[in-house]
Protein backbone atom coordinates (compact mmCIF):
# COMPACT_ATOMS: atom_id res chain seq x y z
CA UNK A 1 0.00 0.00 0.00
CA UNK A 2 3.16 2.66 0.95
CA UNK A 3 4.71 1.54 -1.61
CA UNK A 4 1.27 2.53 -4.39
CA UNK A 5 1.32 5.75 -2.45
CA UNK A 6 5.27 6.78 -2.44
CA UNK A 7 4.16 5.38 -6.61
CA UNK A 8 1.30 8.04 -7.24
CA UNK A 9 3.27 10.99 -4.92
CA UNK A 10 6.46 9.97 -7.42
CA UNK A 11 4.59 10.03 -11.00
CA UNK A 12 2.83 13.33 -9.99
CA UNK A 13 5.82 15.11 -9.25
CA UNK A 14 7.63 14.00 -12.53
CA UNK A 15 5.16 14.92 -14.12
CA UNK A 16 4.49 18.38 -12.92
CA UNK A 17 8.26 18.75 -13.07
CA UNK A 18 8.67 18.47 -16.89
CA UNK A 19 5.57 20.09 -17.91
CA UNK A 20 5.66 22.99 -15.21
CA UNK A 21 8.16 23.87 -13.06
CA UNK A 22 11.01 23.22 -15.35
CA UNK A 23 10.19 25.68 -17.69
CA UNK A 24 10.16 28.31 -15.07
CA UNK A 25 13.23 30.30 -14.18
CA UNK A 26 12.81 32.53 -10.98
CA UNK A 27 16.15 34.34 -10.05
CA UNK A 28 18.09 32.31 -11.99
CA UNK A 29 17.23 29.07 -11.03
CA UNK A 30 14.81 26.75 -11.99
CA UNK A 31 13.16 25.12 -8.84
CA UNK A 32 12.95 21.51 -8.83
CA UNK A 33 9.82 19.89 -7.10
CA UNK A 34 10.91 16.33 -8.06
CA UNK A 35 13.95 16.42 -6.13
CA UNK A 36 12.21 18.02 -2.94
CA UNK A 37 10.04 15.33 -3.26
CA UNK A 38 12.36 12.57 -3.33
CA UNK A 39 14.26 14.02 -0.64
CA UNK A 40 11.01 14.23 1.62
CA UNK A 41 9.78 10.78 1.13
CA UNK A 42 13.62 9.56 1.96
CA UNK A 43 13.25 11.66 4.80
CA UNK A 44 10.26 9.99 6.08
CA UNK A 45 10.24 6.11 4.90
CA UNK A 46 13.89 6.14 4.86
CA UNK A 47 17.40 5.41 2.68
CA UNK A 48 16.51 2.58 0.51
CA UNK A 49 12.70 3.97 -0.52
CA UNK A 50 14.32 7.24 -0.95
CA UNK A 51 16.68 5.30 -3.53
CA UNK A 52 14.32 3.69 -5.40
CA UNK A 53 12.18 6.39 -5.20
CA UNK A 54 14.53 8.72 -6.57
CA UNK A 55 15.75 6.36 -9.23
CA UNK A 56 11.83 5.88 -10.25
CA UNK A 57 11.40 9.35 -10.91
CA UNK A 58 14.23 10.00 -12.77
CA UNK A 59 13.37 7.12 -14.94
CA UNK A 60 10.71 9.02 -15.71
CA UNK A 61 12.06 12.39 -16.36
CA UNK A 62 14.31 10.88 -18.87
CA UNK A 63 11.50 9.09 -20.18
CA UNK A 64 9.07 11.76 -20.80
CA UNK A 65 11.90 14.18 -22.42
CA UNK A 66 13.07 11.86 -24.36
CA UNK A 67 16.59 12.31 -22.97
CA UNK A 68 19.36 9.81 -21.96
CA UNK A 69 17.74 7.13 -19.89
CA UNK A 70 19.74 6.89 -16.54
CA UNK A 71 21.18 9.66 -16.09
CA UNK A 72 18.42 11.88 -13.54
CA UNK A 73 17.74 8.54 -12.01
CA UNK A 74 21.53 7.73 -11.32
CA UNK A 75 21.77 11.43 -9.53
CA UNK A 76 18.17 11.22 -8.14
CA UNK A 77 18.88 7.86 -6.39
CA UNK A 78 21.83 8.79 -4.86
CA UNK A 79 20.37 11.88 -3.95
CA UNK A 80 17.76 9.62 -1.98
CA UNK A 81 20.10 7.49 -0.71
CA UNK A 82 21.75 10.16 0.98
CA UNK A 83 18.99 12.02 2.27
CA UNK A 84 17.32 9.08 4.07
CA UNK A 85 20.74 7.99 5.57
CA UNK A 86 20.60 12.03 7.36
CA UNK A 87 17.38 11.15 8.41
CA UNK A 88 17.61 8.27 10.07
CA UNK A 89 20.62 9.29 11.58
CA UNK A 90 21.90 12.46 12.89
CA UNK A 91 18.67 14.38 11.28
CA UNK A 92 16.05 12.59 13.22
CA UNK A 93 13.16 14.22 14.84
CA UNK A 94 14.40 17.64 13.90
CA UNK A 95 12.49 20.29 12.39
CA UNK A 96 15.05 22.02 10.25
CA UNK A 97 16.17 18.73 8.85
CA UNK A 98 13.88 18.59 5.53
CA UNK A 99 15.02 22.20 4.70
CA UNK A 100 19.04 21.43 5.13
CA UNK A 101 18.73 18.46 3.36
CA UNK A 102 16.87 19.84 0.40
CA UNK A 103 19.18 22.85 0.44
CA UNK A 104 22.53 20.52 0.62
CA UNK A 105 21.42 17.95 -1.81
CA UNK A 106 20.05 20.31 -4.75
CA UNK A 107 23.67 21.86 -4.90
CA UNK A 108 25.07 18.40 -4.72
CA UNK A 109 22.61 17.30 -7.69
CA UNK A 110 23.64 20.59 -9.28
CA UNK A 111 27.43 20.43 -9.15
CA UNK A 112 26.80 16.52 -9.73
CA UNK A 113 24.76 16.65 -12.77
CA UNK A 114 27.44 18.99 -14.12
CA UNK A 115 29.64 16.36 -13.64
CA UNK A 116 28.13 13.49 -14.90
CA UNK A 117 27.26 16.00 -18.16
CA UNK A 118 31.00 16.49 -18.29
CA UNK A 119 32.02 12.73 -18.13
CA UNK A 120 29.73 11.77 -20.94
CA UNK A 121 30.90 14.44 -22.78
CA UNK A 122 28.56 16.73 -23.68
CA UNK A 123 29.10 20.36 -24.44
CA UNK A 124 27.90 22.04 -20.77
CA UNK A 125 30.13 25.25 -20.14
CA UNK A 126 30.37 25.24 -16.23
CA UNK A 127 30.23 29.19 -16.61
CA UNK A 128 26.49 28.32 -17.73
CA UNK A 129 25.90 25.67 -15.72
CA UNK A 130 27.07 26.05 -12.03
CA UNK A 131 25.33 29.63 -11.59
CA UNK A 132 22.30 28.62 -11.34
CA UNK A 133 23.06 25.87 -8.91
CA UNK A 134 22.86 28.67 -5.75
CA UNK A 135 19.32 30.10 -6.97
CA UNK A 136 18.02 26.13 -7.84
CA UNK A 137 18.83 25.31 -3.90
CA UNK A 138 17.09 28.58 -2.46
CA UNK A 139 13.75 27.93 -4.83
CA UNK A 140 14.07 23.81 -4.00
CA UNK A 141 14.33 25.47 -0.05
CA UNK A 142 10.93 27.77 -0.28
CA UNK A 143 9.13 24.58 -1.81
CA UNK A 144 10.23 22.31 1.09
CA UNK A 145 6.80 23.36 3.52
CA UNK A 146 4.09 22.44 1.41
CA UNK A 147 6.10 19.36 -0.30
CA UNK A 148 7.27 17.67 2.74
CA UNK A 149 3.78 18.41 4.60
CA UNK A 150 1.41 16.61 1.62
CA UNK A 151 4.39 14.01 1.41
CA UNK A 152 3.81 13.17 5.10
CA UNK A 153 0.24 13.37 5.00
CA UNK A 154 0.35 11.20 1.68
CA UNK A 155 3.00 8.35 2.66
CA UNK A 156 3.81 8.83 6.49
CA UNK A 157 6.56 8.19 8.16
CA UNK A 158 8.35 4.71 9.06
CA UNK A 159 8.45 5.86 12.57
CA UNK A 160 5.29 6.05 12.83
CA UNK A 161 4.59 2.74 11.61
CA UNK A 162 7.55 0.82 13.62
CA UNK A 163 8.09 2.35 17.05
CA UNK A 164 11.10 1.51 18.91
CA UNK A 165 10.35 -1.59 21.05
CA UNK A 166 13.75 -1.14 22.92
CA UNK A 167 15.66 1.88 24.29
CA UNK A 168 19.06 2.21 24.84
CA UNK A 169 20.36 4.48 27.01
CA UNK A 170 23.87 5.62 26.43
CA UNK A 171 26.07 6.99 29.56
CA UNK B 1 22.93 -2.65 -1.20
CA UNK B 2 19.98 -1.78 -3.27
CA UNK B 3 21.74 1.99 -3.87
CA UNK B 4 24.81 -0.07 -5.36
CA UNK B 5 22.29 -2.49 -7.59
CA UNK B 6 20.24 0.88 -8.57
CA UNK B 7 23.67 3.36 -9.42
CA UNK B 8 24.94 -0.42 -11.44
CA UNK B 9 21.84 -0.37 -13.12
CA UNK B 10 21.62 3.30 -13.98
CA UNK B 11 25.46 3.42 -15.69
CA UNK B 12 24.15 0.58 -17.54
CA UNK B 13 21.05 2.48 -18.98
CA UNK B 14 23.40 5.16 -19.80
CA UNK B 15 25.50 3.33 -21.29
CA UNK B 16 22.96 1.54 -23.38
CA UNK B 17 21.53 4.75 -24.45
CA UNK B 18 24.46 5.98 -25.73
CA UNK B 19 25.02 2.90 -27.38
CA UNK B 20 22.29 1.94 -29.01
CA UNK B 21 20.89 2.54 -32.44
CA UNK B 22 17.61 4.36 -33.12
CA UNK B 23 15.61 0.92 -33.72
CA UNK B 24 17.12 -0.77 -30.48
CA UNK B 25 14.70 -1.83 -28.02
CA UNK B 26 15.62 0.80 -25.37
CA UNK B 27 15.24 3.08 -27.75
CA UNK B 28 11.55 1.82 -28.44
CA UNK B 29 10.80 1.20 -24.61
CA UNK B 30 11.25 4.70 -23.94
CA UNK B 31 9.35 5.96 -27.19
CA UNK B 32 6.28 3.61 -25.76
CA UNK B 33 6.95 5.28 -22.09
CA UNK B 34 6.84 8.41 -23.74
CA UNK B 35 3.48 7.88 -25.81
CA UNK B 36 2.00 6.53 -22.45
CA UNK B 37 3.22 9.67 -20.06
CA UNK B 38 2.26 12.33 -22.78
CA UNK B 39 -1.52 12.61 -22.21
CA UNK B 40 -0.11 12.99 -18.31
CA UNK B 41 2.26 16.01 -19.51
CA UNK B 42 -0.55 17.58 -21.64
CA UNK B 43 -2.97 17.47 -18.51
CA UNK B 44 -0.64 18.74 -16.41
CA UNK B 45 0.17 21.50 -18.61
CA UNK B 46 -3.42 22.09 -19.37
CA UNK B 47 -3.72 22.54 -15.42
CA UNK B 48 -1.15 24.88 -14.50
CA UNK B 49 -1.68 27.52 -17.99
CA UNK B 50 -4.12 29.55 -16.19
CA UNK B 51 -1.50 30.11 -13.47
CA UNK B 52 1.17 30.41 -15.98
CA UNK B 53 -1.32 33.05 -18.38
CA UNK B 54 -2.19 34.74 -15.02
CA UNK B 55 1.49 34.86 -13.94
CA UNK B 56 2.53 36.17 -17.63
CA UNK B 57 -0.37 38.82 -17.55
CA UNK B 58 0.55 40.75 -14.38
CA UNK B 59 4.41 40.57 -15.57
CA UNK B 60 3.64 42.53 -18.72
CA UNK B 61 1.71 45.14 -16.84
CA UNK B 62 4.50 46.58 -15.92
CA UNK B 63 6.19 46.56 -19.48
CA UNK B 64 2.48 47.49 -21.02
CA UNK B 65 3.32 51.91 -21.32
CA UNK B 66 7.12 51.33 -22.73
CA UNK B 67 5.98 48.93 -24.96
CA UNK B 68 3.28 50.44 -26.50
CA UNK B 69 5.37 53.45 -27.22
CA UNK B 70 8.43 51.52 -28.60
CA UNK B 71 5.98 49.48 -31.14
CA UNK B 72 4.06 52.28 -32.43
CA UNK B 73 7.37 54.13 -33.24
CA UNK B 74 8.40 50.44 -35.18
CA UNK B 75 4.98 49.88 -36.51
CA UNK B 76 5.49 53.21 -38.78
CA UNK B 77 9.00 52.20 -39.45
CA UNK B 78 7.97 48.73 -40.64
CA UNK B 79 5.12 49.78 -42.79
CA UNK B 80 7.74 51.96 -44.51
CA UNK B 81 10.06 48.76 -45.23
CA UNK B 82 7.02 46.62 -45.86
CA UNK B 83 5.81 48.62 -48.79
CA UNK B 84 9.71 48.59 -49.90
CA UNK B 85 10.17 44.94 -49.48
CA UNK B 86 7.09 44.26 -51.49
CA UNK B 87 8.31 45.85 -54.37
CA UNK B 88 11.17 44.16 -53.89
CA UNK B 89 9.92 40.51 -53.60
CA UNK B 90 7.42 41.36 -57.06
CA UNK B 91 10.70 42.30 -59.09
CA UNK B 92 13.06 39.63 -57.61
CA UNK B 93 10.31 37.23 -58.73
CA UNK B 94 10.27 38.20 -62.17
CA UNK B 95 14.05 38.48 -62.32
CA UNK B 96 14.30 34.90 -61.07
CA UNK B 97 11.44 33.82 -63.91
CA UNK B 98 13.48 35.60 -66.78
CA UNK B 99 16.47 33.71 -65.26
CA UNK B 100 15.25 30.77 -64.89
CA UNK B 101 16.84 30.76 -61.06
CA UNK B 102 16.90 27.87 -59.31
CA UNK B 103 17.76 27.51 -55.35
CA UNK B 104 17.54 26.00 -52.27
CA UNK B 105 14.55 24.87 -50.06
CA UNK B 106 12.96 28.03 -48.96
CA UNK B 107 10.59 28.77 -46.10
CA UNK B 108 7.23 28.64 -46.58
CA UNK B 109 7.20 27.88 -50.49
CA UNK B 110 8.89 24.24 -49.71
CA UNK B 111 7.37 23.78 -46.23
CA UNK B 112 4.17 22.96 -44.41
CA UNK B 113 4.19 23.79 -40.64
CA UNK B 114 2.43 21.47 -38.20
CA UNK B 115 1.99 23.60 -34.66
CA UNK B 116 2.73 22.05 -31.74
CA UNK B 117 2.26 22.36 -27.98
CA UNK B 118 5.30 22.30 -25.67
CA UNK B 119 4.31 19.86 -22.96
CA UNK B 120 7.69 19.19 -21.54
CA UNK B 121 10.98 20.15 -21.07
CA UNK B 122 14.38 18.49 -18.88
CA UNK B 123 15.04 19.41 -15.24
CA UNK B 124 18.09 21.61 -14.87
CA UNK B 125 20.42 24.21 -16.69
CA UNK B 126 22.19 21.47 -18.65
CA UNK B 127 20.27 21.09 -21.94
CA UNK B 128 18.24 23.66 -23.67
CA UNK B 129 15.58 21.70 -25.13
CA UNK B 130 11.92 21.11 -24.67
CA UNK B 131 9.04 18.33 -25.47
CA UNK B 132 6.80 18.97 -28.01
CA UNK B 133 3.37 17.18 -28.50
CA UNK B 134 3.47 15.81 -32.25
CA UNK B 135 5.98 13.17 -33.56
CA UNK B 136 6.46 10.70 -36.62
CA UNK B 137 2.40 10.28 -36.66
CA UNK B 138 2.00 13.63 -37.72
CA UNK B 139 5.16 13.30 -40.32
CA UNK B 140 7.60 14.81 -38.22
CA UNK B 141 10.97 13.34 -38.20
CA UNK B 142 14.81 13.94 -37.15
CA UNK B 143 16.51 17.43 -38.35
CA UNK B 144 13.17 19.31 -39.14
CA UNK B 145 13.33 22.96 -37.85
CA UNK B 146 10.87 24.35 -35.56
CA UNK B 147 10.17 28.34 -35.46
CA UNK B 148 8.08 30.67 -33.25
CA UNK B 149 5.93 33.37 -34.89
CA UNK B 150 9.25 35.28 -34.26
CA UNK B 151 11.61 33.16 -35.63
CA UNK B 152 13.64 29.99 -35.68
CA UNK B 153 14.19 28.44 -32.11
CA UNK B 154 15.54 24.97 -32.59
CA UNK B 155 15.45 21.35 -34.72
CA UNK B 156 13.99 18.61 -33.89
CA UNK B 157 16.39 15.75 -32.36
CA UNK B 158 14.68 12.99 -30.88
CA UNK B 159 11.14 12.05 -32.51
CA UNK B 160 9.01 9.19 -30.99
CA UNK B 161 5.33 8.18 -31.77
CA UNK B 162 3.62 11.32 -30.39
CA UNK B 163 5.84 13.54 -29.20
CA UNK B 164 9.56 15.07 -29.92
CA UNK B 165 12.55 16.40 -28.55
CA UNK B 166 13.04 19.98 -29.95
CA UNK B 167 17.31 21.09 -28.56
CA UNK B 168 17.01 24.92 -29.23
CA UNK B 169 19.45 27.23 -30.76
CA UNK B 170 21.10 28.06 -27.16
CA UNK B 171 21.99 24.89 -26.45
CA UNK B 172 25.41 24.49 -26.53
CA UNK B 173 25.43 21.91 -29.24
CA UNK B 174 23.63 23.79 -31.62
CA UNK B 175 24.83 25.86 -34.92
CA UNK B 176 23.29 26.85 -37.80
CA UNK B 177 24.60 29.12 -40.94
CA UNK B 178 23.48 32.82 -40.55
CA UNK B 179 23.69 35.43 -42.84
CA UNK B 180 23.38 39.30 -41.89
CA UNK B 181 20.45 40.35 -44.30
CA UNK B 182 22.04 43.86 -45.17
CA UNK B 183 25.28 43.07 -45.73
CA UNK B 184 25.07 39.59 -47.03
CA UNK B 185 28.24 38.40 -43.68
CA UNK B 186 28.08 35.31 -43.64
CA UNK B 187 28.84 33.29 -39.79
CA UNK B 188 27.47 30.69 -37.57
CA UNK B 189 24.68 31.36 -35.26
CA UNK B 190 25.80 29.43 -31.68
CA UNK B 191 25.03 30.23 -28.13
CA UNK B 192 26.28 32.88 -26.36
CA UNK B 193 28.63 32.14 -23.69
CA UNK B 194 27.75 35.56 -21.51
CA UNK B 195 24.35 34.46 -20.95
CA UNK B 196 21.63 31.46 -21.68
CA UNK B 197 19.66 33.32 -23.78
CA UNK B 198 21.96 35.55 -26.61
CA UNK B 199 23.59 34.27 -29.23
CA UNK B 200 26.46 34.97 -31.21
CA UNK B 201 27.78 35.38 -34.66
CA UNK B 202 30.51 33.53 -34.95
CA UNK B 203 33.47 32.86 -37.68
CA UNK B 204 32.61 36.34 -39.62
CA UNK B 205 35.56 37.66 -41.31
CA UNK B 206 36.80 40.61 -40.22
CA UNK B 207 36.64 42.34 -43.69
CA UNK B 208 32.92 41.64 -43.73
CA UNK B 209 30.68 44.30 -42.49
CA UNK B 210 28.17 43.97 -39.83
CA UNK B 211 26.16 46.60 -38.07
CA UNK B 212 24.03 47.10 -34.46
CA UNK B 213 20.70 46.47 -35.69
CA UNK B 214 21.14 44.50 -38.97
CA UNK B 215 19.10 41.11 -38.77
CA UNK B 216 20.43 38.32 -38.86
CA UNK B 217 18.32 35.31 -40.70
CA UNK B 218 19.46 31.47 -41.65
CA UNK B 219 21.84 31.15 -44.85
CA UNK B 220 20.17 27.52 -46.11
CA UNK B 221 23.21 27.01 -48.04
CA UNK B 222 23.00 24.02 -50.99
CA UNK B 223 26.07 22.13 -52.29
CA UNK B 224 25.88 19.14 -54.53
CA UNK B 225 26.10 16.80 -52.12
CA UNK B 226 24.93 18.53 -48.97
CA UNK B 227 22.45 21.08 -48.01
CA UNK B 228 21.71 23.11 -44.87
CA UNK B 229 19.13 21.59 -42.54
CA UNK B 230 17.43 24.82 -42.36
CA UNK B 231 15.71 26.50 -45.67
CA UNK B 232 16.82 30.07 -46.11
CA UNK B 233 15.60 33.29 -44.93
CA UNK B 234 14.33 32.06 -41.23
CA UNK B 235 14.58 35.13 -38.80
CA UNK B 236 17.09 34.19 -35.87
CA UNK B 237 17.86 37.60 -34.82
CA UNK B 238 19.25 41.20 -34.56
CA UNK B 239 22.86 42.18 -33.98
CA UNK B 240 23.20 43.78 -30.58
CA UNK B 241 26.79 44.40 -30.08
CA UNK B 242 29.97 43.89 -32.52
CA UNK B 243 33.64 43.81 -31.79
CA UNK B 244 36.72 43.50 -33.34
CA UNK B 245 40.07 42.56 -31.81
CA UNK B 246 43.13 42.81 -32.86
CA UNK B 247 44.34 38.87 -31.76
CA UNK B 248 41.06 37.93 -32.98
CA UNK B 249 40.84 36.00 -36.41
CA UNK B 250 36.68 36.85 -36.72
CA UNK B 251 34.50 39.24 -35.65
CA UNK B 252 32.60 39.03 -32.14
CA UNK B 253 29.15 39.33 -33.08
CA UNK B 254 26.14 39.26 -30.36
CA UNK B 255 22.88 38.03 -31.74
CA UNK B 256 19.66 38.94 -29.33
CA UNK B 257 17.32 36.04 -30.92
CA UNK B 258 13.81 37.49 -32.08
CA UNK B 259 11.95 34.07 -30.18
CA UNK B 260 11.87 34.47 -26.55
CA UNK B 261 13.18 30.88 -25.49
CA UNK B 262 11.84 30.93 -22.03
CA UNK B 263 7.93 31.36 -22.87
CA UNK B 264 7.69 28.92 -25.20
CA UNK B 265 3.87 27.67 -25.27
CA UNK B 266 3.70 26.48 -29.19
CA UNK B 267 5.82 26.36 -31.79
CA UNK B 268 5.88 25.31 -35.44
CA UNK B 269 7.81 22.09 -37.02
CA UNK B 270 8.59 23.01 -40.51
CA UNK B 271 8.39 19.80 -42.91
CA UNK B 272 9.15 19.96 -46.44
CA UNK B 273 6.30 19.54 -48.47
CA UNK B 274 7.61 16.82 -50.57
CA UNK B 275 7.04 14.55 -47.37
CA UNK B 276 3.58 15.84 -46.59
CA UNK B 277 2.08 16.45 -43.64
CA UNK B 278 -0.10 13.72 -41.95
Amino acid sequence: MIAVRVGVVVFVASVFQVAVFSGWELLGGFPDVLLVTVVSVALLRGAVVGAVTGFAGGLLVDTATLGTLGLTSLLLAVAGHLSGRYGETSGRDRSFVPYVAVGVIAVLVGVGGYLVHFLLGDAVSARLALPPVLPSALLDVLMVWPVYRLCRAVVGTAAAEAPPREVELVV
Amino acid sequence: MVVGVLVVLAIGLITVSFREDRSGPLVRAQDAGAGVLRPFLVAAERIAEPFEDGYRWAESLFEARSDAERLAAENVALRQRLAQAQLAVRENDRLRSLLRFRDGARFPRDYEGVAAAVIGRPAGAFSQAIVIAVGSKDGVRRNDPVVTQDGLIGLVTRVSGRSARVTLLTDEQSAVSGVDVRTNANGIVRHGRASRTTLVLDRVAKEDVVRVGDTVVTAGWESPRLASLYPRGLPIGLVTSVGQADTDLYKQVLVEPFADFRSLDAVLVLVPRERGVR
